[in-house]
């Protein structure tokens, strides 16, 4: 299968090995694959797939994770500078 | 349930249980908080049809199912409970793939809008989602406390405050419904590849229609502006020159669309670069090539070359502006990352079309 990946080093994921419980639910709702679990604690593998929708730090239950989260959609952000309403899907 | 009369609209819809008089509703379900409406899984020639409308983008924000719960097959009080959206196609193809089992679902109001771009409004959200188990009884109706959702909601879904506000425990099913009938049968678990968000050619193109519905009409706009200049800037008869400019810009205006809001999302894994706006320039290119093919051995003046290589210019850039506007659509873009994108892209678009409108107008002033 194909594997999209858009641009490289850009994304705001931050995981904080310290304060992860190990519970896992990063990856269970993570649509791309960006963690996985290593001694007892999640781990980012994969960033440049991150496409900061924030399901993992919206699910983390012990705040261990943070990123910038919105929609990637160019629409959106013109719309959001023309000083309307962020609209898109 | 009763209807409870409020002070503003006369009833309360969160109290009340979904309509019957819905197409899908072919029956009802006695629960502990009243008759429930039964919903068939076979899909009708109304819902495919509704399905195809919008996709084009017609009625789109009106489709939508009342929300509420609903059951399918006989459920009783150990059957799970799936939540979705209250936009219809994520409710149908829900239900078609739920066929032949006896479940609940519990249908949150979304204002019509699927359950991933919900989640990251945060209208398929923790906060309804708890007020929409409660205003359901849904802890009088099963047994047990689990609430199955769509993995792709948990963008606006908190499951351990859910579980604080409401008691039940929230499981994230598959992306795809029709990974459903495995993930039920084989206790609730989902395989790695259930989890992750696909950008397949399939899934690309039934994302074609509505990139044309929004790039079309706005294209076509600017070409009444280049019959005229083309009929007032060009010589001999107004209508001549008119239609010999106009139709060439007609042409390429197509270009731009087909390469932007068509190929594009074909072709994208296969299109050189990362940025969706270089994906759209080559695209472009590749649309331009053909116009190129067509018209360049008719033009034997050096105005009407220059002329055509004032439409590589724009359809260069329209196209990959639209490329750039794809990202809303796709699966794999991020905020950051567009922002990045655009800092750069759009003042090269932006600078591109100028400077093909300059050469364009050149052109006519020079045949």
């Amino acid at each position: 299968m194909e594997k999209l990946i858009y641009l490289k080093d850009v994304v705001t994921l931050d995981l904080d090995r310290g304060n992860c419980v190990g519970c896992g639910m990063c990856l269970i709702v993570c649509p791309h694959a960006v963690f996985a679990m290593g001694d007892g604690h999640a781990r980012v593998v994969n960033r440049d797939a991150c496409m900061e929708c924030g399901a993992c730090a919206m699910n983390c239950p012990s705040k261990a994770i943070e990123v910038k989260s919105g929609v990637g959609c160019a629409q959106a952000i013109i719309n959001g500078m023309l000083g309307g309403k962020c609209e898109c899907c | 349930m009763q209807s409870v009369p409020s002070c503003c609209c006369g009833v309360d819809d969160r109290t009340v249980p979904p309509t019957l008089r819905q197409t899908f509703v072919v029956g009802t379900v006695g629960t502990p908080m009243g008759e429930v409406p039964l919903v068939s899984a076979s899909l009708m020639t109304a819902d495919r049809w509704g399905g195809i409308k919008a996709r084009w983008k017609v009625g789109r924000m009106n489709y939508r199912v009342q929300p509420g719960l609903y059951a399918m097959g006989s459920p009783n009080e150990d059957s799970p409970v799936m939540v979705t959206a209250n936009y219809k196609m994520s409710f149908d193809f829900l239900r078609r793939e739920l066929a032949g089992r006896n479940t609940w679902i519990m249908v949150l109001d979304t204002g019509g809008i699927n359950v991933w771009c919900a989640a990251g409004k945060g209208t398929f959200g923790t906060v309804e989602l708890v007020n929409r188990i409660e205003t359901c009884g849904l802890s009088k109706v099963v047994k047990h406390r689990t609430v199955i959702l769509p993995q792709l909601g948990a963008a606006g879904v908190a499951a351990h405050q859910v579980l604080r506000g409401s008691g039940f425990r929230v499981v994230y099913g598959p992306v795809r419904a029709k990974d459903l009938p495995a993930f039920l049968d084989n206790g609730l678990k989902a395989t790695a590849k259930m989890r992750e968000k696909t950008f397949t050619v399939r899934e690309r193109i039934v994302l074609i229609p509505v990139e044309l519905v929004a790039a079309l009409p706005k294209s076509l706009i600017v070409l009444p502006g280049f019959f005229l200049v083309g009929g007032m800037l060009g010589p001999g008869p107004f209508r001549t020159t008119a239609a010999a400019h106009g139709i060439l810009a007609a042409w390429a205006v197509l270009c731009t669309v087909l390469a932007g809001a068509v190929l594009t999302p074909i072709l994208l894994p296969w299109l050189p670069g990362r940025a969706f706006s270089i994906k759209g320039l080559w695209a472009g290119l590749l649309t331009a090539a053909l116009l190129v093919g067509f018209t360049w051995p008719d033009a034997a003046a050096p105005s009407q070359r220059l002329e055509i290589l004032a439409w590589v210019l724009m359809i260069s850039a329209g196209a990959a502006f639209l490329g750039m506007n794809f990202t809303g659509s796709s699966t794999i873009t991020s905020l950051s990352g567009v922002k990045k994108e655009m800092r750069w892209a759009v003042p090269v678009e932006i600078a591109a079309v100028v400077s093909g409108l300059g050469l364009w107008a050149g052109s006519l002033l020079l045949a």
